[in-house]
């Protein structure tokens, strides 16, 4: 009975399967899918290695120092990271008066619960990098976890900092101009085309525009390329301050791990070893 | 319970002889799992997940009590305190990860014990009871992860929320009420996060409950093995202590292996990267999935693409995913082959592993966005995983004529039972 029951019940949903398989199938043929300028000109991010890659990885303290520049002199126009405190920065590899000099340049805003006023105070360790006020076009984001936000992480934000291009002429690597193809698809005013932002056109103007946009105090030349993949290297680090310590937390522990089961492993033959049939 | 040839507890230093009298605790204990539980000899590493479901429930209960402690249930700052957790608390990097990736862990572990399950023909007589546990831990798990996943309040908590409380809305008439209801509002919000932290806090507990009493059901028959064949004798079976609690201890180091390996080198390669951005009502996400071990139930609810008779194609979505999951309950009537394990039913085996390679596509699909080609396959493979377990399981199990099993569990592990030579004589002719 149950299982008459069973049989009934599955058909049911077995052919409304196939009728919904059947109907989708049908309009797939007689109607492809259109193809979409994302699908045919969206790029995948350019590869990006960085010292922090892999589970031996380890932040290059320079090159933070590097990226946190940039991001303060280009960035910070625009993007908050507030999850960082001026503290972290420490973390950097700066000294407690060097952090305690770039907190102080920063006015954050302190509310007072009894008044109701907001009021500015120069920032101190404890402090979280105030928010930033922004009036233009768009929604900046907070920065903070960025690396960990996207699909692609770093490699994604240094694709998208190099990534501008002249949207007349575009080509993608099947040799197809993006214009020609979709003439419909012209960036609009005020956003600008970029290959790598899902939709291919973004709010941001290219930050990074020229050679020696910022001077870096290590005397590294500022190249594009260099700006772009050192700031991406600063945001792995704001999304995920514990990286090293985790990496370093982990050989030991997997270390351990493997001689306990090894060992485990030798108890497990011993205990059975009058017995066949393991 | 047990078999006759158990062994006896026997304290013998007078406090235990003393505990023993008052509340028989180590006693429980040497019974449950220790040298007094009778356990077939011949099973294999498959048998050891049960073991690493439970650790993993210890797991998730011990760095969730401890997450809690510095986790705020409130819209305004649950996003900023998980961070909060991840930077400032001491270790909190370790916890949360390891919670997170627990879950996953937890159950990648309890698919490899269902699916022993279903193989090995563990759900059938006298066994169903513990089955039916079985299934009520899943669900449980499912509904725990789910409200889990929503407490960091990133974007992916909010939509997923939204969908998954959206499937009660289906349900005609009441379904708008329901949802509400559910919510505490018309979207995701305080009232939400609010029960849903709550119910997240209780459920692991409600879980270890019921792990109990199916831990319990399992002692009355003791455990099925690789051939299916009932313990008949003493040399059928190793006391659980040594013999598997070496052999458990083996499993568990190797399940820590690669837990700690995804925990401390690849955190967030099973997480969504949408959320990491913090819940925005206003703002969609390009595409809404749930989190991995969700995938092929996702997969079958959005397989129904067009309305069937008088059925709307949502409703039948919503009803198809819980069926999917609730014919499980059903499984110990459905298959009705005297023969348990997989092994000796070459018919049943070819259609597992078609199940297994089914329920896997159904998972990629689940994952992919809603765009064809996945939305056919999943049909496709969708239209099998009911035809598996509705149609085929009984009519393979009516008709299906097995391979001859071994006398017992000795013989098939010695080659040879001398209780097998002195029954032949009086087993009857067929």
């Amino acid at each position: 009975m149950i299982r008459i029951f069973s049989m009934l019940v599955g058909a049911f949903f077995s052919l409304a399967l196939l009728w919904s398989a059947g109907k989708g199938t049908v309009a797939y043929i007689s109607e492809p899918p259109a193809k979409t300028v994302e699908s045919e000109f969206h790029q995948h991010p350019k590869a990006l290695s960085l010292s922090s890659d892999g589970a031996f990885g380890k932040f290059d303290r320079q090159q933070l120092q590097r990226g946190f520049q940039v991001y303060s002199e280009v960035c910070a126009t625009c993007h908050a990271i507030k999850q960082v405190s001026y503290g972290d920065l420490r973390e950097l590899g700066y000294n407690e008066a060097e952090v305690k000099a770039i907190a102080a340049k920063a006015q954050v805003p302190e509310y007072n619960p009894a008044t109701g006023e907001v009021k500015q105070h120069p920032g101190a360790l404890k402090d979280h990098f105030p928010p930033v006020v922004y009036g233009g076009a768009g929604s900046p984001p907070d920065l903070s976890l960025i690396a960990k936000a996207r699909h692609g992480g770093a490699a994604y934000i240094y694709s998208l900092l190099t990534g501008y291009a002249d949207q007349a002429g575009y080509k993608n690597e099947k040799g197809e101009e993006l214009l020609k193809k979709f003439p419909d698809a012209k960036t609009p005013d005020g956003l600008f085309f970029n290959p790598y932002f899902a939709n291919l056109n973004i709010a941001m103007p290219q930050p990074l525009v020229s050679d020696g946009q910022v001077s870096y105090k290590d005397g590294t030349k500022a190249s594009v390329d260099q700006m772009a993949q050192d700031v991406s290297a600063f945001l792995v680090w704001t999304a995920e301050p514990k990286l090293e310590k985790r990496h370093q937390t982990g050989w030991p522990v997997i270390g351990f791990l493997i001689f306990a089961t090894v060992l485990a492993y030798m108890a497990y033959r011993t205990v059975w070893a009058e017995k066949k049939g393991h | 319970m047990s078999f006759p040839w158990a062994n006896e507890y026997k304290p013998s230093h007078p406090a235990m002889v003393w505990l023993d009298e008052k509340l028989p605790l180590p006693r429980f204990v040497y019974n449950a799992i220790g040298a007094g539980y009778p356990v077939p000899r011949n099973l294999n590493y498959m048998y050891n997940f049960g073991v690493l479901a439970g650790f993993c429930l210890v797991i998730q209960i011990v760095t969730g009590v401890v997450l809690a402690m510095h986790y705020a249930a409130n819209t305004g700052v649950a996003f900023n305190s998980t961070e909060h957790i991840m930077r400032d608390v001491n270790w909190g990097w370790m916890l949360r990860y390891g919670h997170a990736n627990g879950a996953s862990a937890f159950f990648v572990v309890v698919y490899f014990h269902i699916f022993r399950g279903f193989f090995y023909g563990s759900y059938k007589a006298p066994r169903e009871m513990i089955w039916l546990l079985g299934v009520a831990i899943f669900l449980l798990m499912m509904a725990t992860a789910f409200m889990g996943y929503v407490l960091p309040w990133g974007q992916m908590s909010y939509w997923g929320a939204k969908v998954i409380t959206g499937l009660f809305g289906a349900i005609p008439l009441v379904g708008e009420p329901i949802q509400t209801w559910l919510l505490g509002g018309f979207a995701p919000d305080q009232a939400a996060l609010n029960r849903f932290f709550s119910l997240h806090f209780l459920l692991p507990f409600v879980i270890l409950g019921v792990v109990i009493l199916h831990i319990w059901a399992l002692h009355i028959p003791g455990s099925t093995n690789p051939t299916g064949v009932e313990v008949k004798q003493e040399s059928d079976t190793v006391p659980f202590h040594p013999y598997y609690t070496a052999k458990d201890g083996f499993g568990l180091g190797v399940f820590l292996i690669f837990y700690c390996a995804l925990l401390f080198f690849a955190p967030n390669a099973l997480g969504h990267p949408d959320n990491y951005i913090p819940a925005n009502p206003m703002q969609t996400p390009a595409h809404i999935v749930p989190e991995w071990y969700f995938w092929p139930f996702y997969a079958i609810l959005r397989a129904f693409t067009q309305n069937f008779l008088f059925f709307p194609a949502k409703l039948m979505g919503v009803l198809a995913m819980f069926s999917s999951i609730l014919v499980w309950f059903l499984l110990p009537w459905l298959d009705k082959s005297p023969v348990r394990s997989g092994h000796f039913r070459p018919t049943f085996r070819k259609f597992f592993w078609l199940l297994v390679i089914d329920v896997a596509v159904l998972g990629y699909c689940g994952g992919s966005p809603a765009e064809e080609p996945y939305v056919i396959i999943s049909q496709i493979a969708a239209f099998y995983y009911f035809a598996h377990f509705f149609i085929i399981l009984p009519l393979v199990s009516m008709t299906e004529k097995p391979l001859p099993l071994p006398f017992s569990i000795t013989e098939a592990v010695l080659g040879a039972d001398e209780a097998a030579t002195l029954a032949a004589p009086v087993a009857p002719a067929e």
